[in-house]
C-alpha cells in the first residue's frame, strides 16, 4: 500500500472518531488518569534520586560512626588523631549533631554545630552563621522559623538534656532555596550543642572523614574498621546506593499497589472495544462491502488505538509534569518524601529522560494496546451481509 | 529481587509480548495442521480469517519487544548504583550469569520476530498464501525464544541484590571489597579496524552488484557478508568506536552512547546496523523463494529492494561512527 492509502486511513479514522466524540472521551479521560498517576510517581521517585545524588556530591567520603549494642552511639573525637594517621585521608572532622524533639509544634528539629568547613558567608543564608565557639546564637531553618515565627533578631528558646531552658539570639535565617537541606535545621555553636545534648566530654557525634582519592576509600574504610573495630565506617558510595535502592522500593511498592486500578483499566478498554455499537459494526459492514479488506479494518483499528493512546499519554505526562514540578506533588509527596512533621517546600528540578517515558509506555500504552488486538480483530473480520442486512 | 519501577515494567511489557506470541503460535499451529487452501469449507474460511489475528498479535509483539530491549538496557544502567563496582550497563549485566545471555535472546527475538512479519507480508502479496505452513513453523521457534527470554530475565533481576548499607557495618567490608566486572574484553584496537573497514567495502560491493545484476552468487554473498558485518561491527563498537564516542582510551561499554550524554547517538547508529544486517540477510534467506511459481515473479524484485535499503543503512552506520572518528580531536594512534 502507498503511503498515501494510509493517510486516507488514518484521515477517516480521525473523523470516525469525532463523530463519536462521548464514546471515546470516556476512555481517554480514564486512561490520562492512569498515565497521570504512573508518570508522577515516576518523575518524583527519579526527581528525588537525582536531588539526593546531588547532595550527596558534597558530603564527606566516609563517615566513620561508633555502634555499641548494635546502636549508634557517641565517638571519642581524639581517636581523629589515630585516623588522620592513615596514608590517603586528608582530614577527619568531629561532628556534632543530633534530632530535638519540640513538644510546642510536635516535630523533630535536626541542631548541628558550627564547624570551620561550613562557610560563613553563604549565599543560601540570611545574616550570618554562628562561628565555631559562639554561645547563645543560633541560625535557623525557613521550616522551623515558620513553625516558631522566627525572624533575625528575635531569640528560641531550647529545652536541654538537663532541664535549663536555654535561649539562643536568631542571627541567620536559611533562604528557601536550600529547604530541602535546612527546613527543620539549627546551626548552634559547639559548645552549645554540648550544652543542649549534654554530651560528655570528649566525644562527637560522628566523624566525617575526607579522602583525597575517592576510589581509596574502601580500604581506608577497612583500615579504620582494622584498628577500630566497634566503628562502622560509612562510604558516600554506600549512602548513594542505599537512597537509589530506597527510592526504587518505594516506587515500586506504590506501582505494586496501583497494580489493581491498571487491571481495571484494562479491562475497561477490552470492554469498550468489544462492544461495538450496532451504527459501528454497520459502517464496518458498509466499509468491507464497498471494498476495503480485513487488513485496511485491522489499520483503522490500529489508528484509532494510536490516536487514543498518544493522546492520552501525552496529556497524562503534561499533566503529571505540572503536578510535579509546579505543585510539588501533592498527592504522592507524602509517601515517597518520608514522614517528617516539618516539611520542606520546594520544587524539584525537573529531570525526564527516554527511560521514564519507555517505563511509562510498557506500563499504560502496552497494556492499552494489547488489550485491544482481539476485540479489533473480531470487528474486521465482520461479514458485510450479515450486518448490513441487520 | 529488586522492585525498581524499571524492572516492574518491563517484567509487564514483556510479560504481555510472551502472551501475545503464545497465543499466536497455539493458532499458529491450528492454521498449520488444517490449512488447505483449495478447500472452500467453513473451517478454511475461519482459518484464513484467522490468519490476520496471528499476523497482527506478532507485529504488535514485536512492537513491544523493542520497546522491552531499550527498557531492559536502561534498567540495566539504571541499577549499576546499585551494586558495588558495577559503573555501566556492562556491569550490571555482568552481575550474574543470566544478564547478558536474556540481551542476546532478546536481540535474537527481535530479529526472528522482523524476519517473521517480512515473511508474511510477502506471503499475504502471493495469491494462494504459498509460505503459509513454513511461517507457522517459523512462529514455533520463535516462541521457546520469547519463554527462554523472560525466564532468564526474571533469573537476572531475581538474582540481584543491591549492596545497600547493612547494620553491621558498610557492605564492602562483608564482600572483601569484590565487586562485578565492569568492562569486556575487547578485541586488538587496529585488527579490527582493518577486518572492520574491509568488510564493510565487501558488503557494499556485494550489496551495489546483488543490486545491478540480481544475480543469486551475489545475493548470497550479500546475506553472508551481512550476517558476519553485525557481528563483526558489535566487536569493533567494543573495541574501537566506543572509544572514538567517549573520547576515552579505556571505556568500551557499548550501552553508554545510548545516554542523553552522548547525544544518543547510540540509537541511530544500532538502527542503521539492525536495519542493515536484517535486510542484508534476508536477501538471501529468501533465494530459495524464488522456485515458489506464484513468488517468483515477486523475489527478486523484493530483493533488489532489500539488498538497496541494506547498502543505505550500512552507510548511514559507517558515516554515524565516522564522525567522533574523523571531528574530534580524540586519536588512538600510538597506542
Amino acid at each position: 500500500m502507498s503511503l498515501n492509502s494510509h493517510l486516507n486511513v488514518l484521515d477517516f479514522t480521525l473523523l470516525s472518531l469525532l463523530r463519536r466524540k462521548f464514546k471515546n472521551f470516556g476512555i481517554i479521560l480514564v486512561f490520562t488518569f492512569i498515565v497521570f498517576i504512573t508518570g508522577s510517581i515516576l518523575f518524583l521517585s527519579y526527581s528525588f534520586k537525582r536531588e539526593a545524588l546531588l547532595i550527596l556530591k558534597g558530603s564527606p567520603e566516609l563517615i566513620v560512626q561508633r555502634m555499641s549494642a548494635g546502636r549508634h552511639e557517641l565517638i571519642p573525637a581524639d581517636i581523629s588523631k589515630e585516623i588522620l594517621k592513615i596514608p590517603g585521608v586528608s582530614g577527619v572532622e568531629p561532628r556534632y549533631w543530633g534530632y530535638y524533639y519540640d513538644p510546642l509544634v510536635k516535630a523533630n528539629y535536626t541542631i548541628l554545630a558550627s564547624s570551620e568547613t561550613l562557610p560563613a558567608n553563604n549565599h543560601l543564608l540570611q545574616g550570618r552563621l554562628p562561628g565555631p565557639e559562639d554561645k547563645g546564637v543560633a541560625a535557623v531553618g525557613r521550616g522551623v522559623a515558620k513553625a516558631r515565627f522566627l525572624d533575625i533578631g528575635s531569640s528560641i528558646s531550647l529545652l536541654s538534656s538537663g532541664g535549663d531552658a536555654m535561649d539562643f539570639d536568631v542571627v541567620g535565617v536559611f533562604e528557601t532555596e536550600s529547604e530541602l537541606l535546612t527546613a527543620d535545621l539549627i546551626v548552634l555553636g559547639q559548645p552549645d550543642v554540648v550544652r543542649l545534648f549534654r554530651m560528655p566530654a570528649g566525644m562527637a557525634t560522628d566523624l566525617a572523614v575526607s579522602v583525597t582519592n575517592e576510589t581509596e576509600a574502601p580500604v581506608i574504610a577497612g583500615k579504620i574498621r582494622y584498628i577500630f573495630p566497634d566503628t562502622r565506617p560509612i562510604l558516600r558510595k554506600e549512602i548513594v546506593r542505599t537512597y537509589d535502592a530506597v527510592f526504587g522500593w518505594r516506587s515500586g511498592l506504590i506501582l505494586t499497589l496501583f497494580a489493581g486500578a491498571l487491571v481495571a483499566f484494562i479491562i475497561l478498554a477490552w470492554d469498550k472495544a468489544t462492544g461495538l455499537s450496532a451504527e459501528e459494526k454497520k459502517e464496518i459492514g458498509i466499509l468491507k462491502a464497498i471494498g476495503w479488506e480485513t487488513s485496511d479494518i485491522i489499520e483503522m483499528k490500529f489508528w484509532e488505538g494510536l490516536v487514543i493512546s498518544l493522546s492520552s499519554f501525552l496529556l497524562g505526562i503534561i499533566l503529571a509534569y505540572i503536578h510535579v514540578y509546579f505543585f510539588g506533588a501533592s498527592v504522592f509527596a507524602p509517601a515517597l518524601k518520608g514522614w517528617s512533621v516539618i516539611y520542606p517546600d520546594f520544587r524539584l528540578a525537573p529531570f525526564i529522560d527516554p527511560y521514564q517515558i519507555a517505563m511509562l509506555m510498557a506500563l499504560t500504552v502496552i497494556p492499552y494496546i494489547a488489550s485491544t488486538i482481539i476485540p479489533s480483530w473480531k470487528a474486521a473480520i465482520t461479514d458485510p451481509d450479515e450486518v448490513v442486512r441487520g | 529481587m529488586i522492585m525498581q519501577p524499571g524492572v516492574i515494567a518491563l517484567l509487564l511489557g514483556s510479560g504481555i509480548t510472551l502472551v501475545l506470541l503464545v497465543y499466536a503460535s497455539f493458532l499458529g499451529v491450528k492454521i498449520w495442521s488444517n490449512w488447505d487452501i483449495g478447500s472452500n469449507s467453513e473451517t478454511q474460511l475461519a482459518l484464513e480469517r484467522k490468519t490476520y489475528l496471528v499476523s497482527t498479535l506478532v507485529k504488535y509483539g514485536l512492537f513491544f519487544e523493542i520497546v522491552s530491549v531499550f527498557l531492559f538496557i536502561y534498567t540495566a544502567d539504571d541499577i549499576h548504583n546499585l551494586l558495588v563496582g558495577a559503573m555501566c550497563a556492562t556491569g550490571s549485566l555482568n552481575a550474574n550469569a543470566f544478564g547478558f545471555p536474556a540481551l542476546y535472546v532478546k536481540i535474537a527475538v527481535l530479529f526472528l520476530a522482523a524476519a517473521w512479519i517480512v515473511l508474511d507480508t510477502l506471503d499475504s502479496r502471493a495469491e494462494d498464501y504459498p509460505l503459509t505452513r513454513k511461517k507457522y513453523k517459523l512462529l514455533l521457534f520463535i516462541v521457546p525464544l520469547v519463554v527462554a527470554g523472560y525466564v532468564l530475565q526474571i533469573k537476572y533481576f531475581s538474582g540481584i541484590n543491591p549492596d545497600v548499607i547493612t547494620s553491621c557495618c558498610g557492605v564492602l567490608f562483608s564482600e572483601g571489597g569484590s565487586g562485578v566486572g565492569s568492562s569486556l574484553a575487547s578485541l586488538p584496537l587496529h585488527g579490527t579496524e582493518i577486518v572492520f573497514f574491509s568488510l564493510f567495502v565487501a558488503v557494499s560491493a556485494a550489496g551495489l552488484l546483488a543490486i545491478k545484476t540480481g544475480r543469486r552468487f551475489f545475493m548470497i554473498a550479500l546475506a553472508c557478508l551481512s550476517a558476519s558485518f553485525f557481528f563483526v561491527s558489535i566487536a569493533a563498537i567494543i573495541s574501537f568506536i566506543s572509544l572514538y564516542f567517549y573520547q576515552n582510551p579505556t571505556h568500551h561499554c557499548p550501552f553508554d552512547m545510548l545516554q542523553g550524554g552522548y547525544y544518543y547517538a547510540g540509537y541511530p547508529m544500532y538502527a542503521s546496523l539492525f536495519t542493515g544486517s536484517f535486510f542484508g540477510t534476508m536477501t538471501g534467506v529468501i533465494q530459495p523463494l524464488r522456485k515458489v511459481a506464484t513468488l517468483s515473479a515477486l523475489v527478486p524484485g523484493t530483493q533488489r529492494r532489500w539488498a538497496l535499503i541494506s547498502v543505505t543503512a550500512f552507510t548511514i552506520f559507517v558515516v554515524i561512527i565516522l564522525i567522533p572518528i574523523v571531528l574530534t580531536p580524540f586519536t588512538l594512534e600510538g597506542y
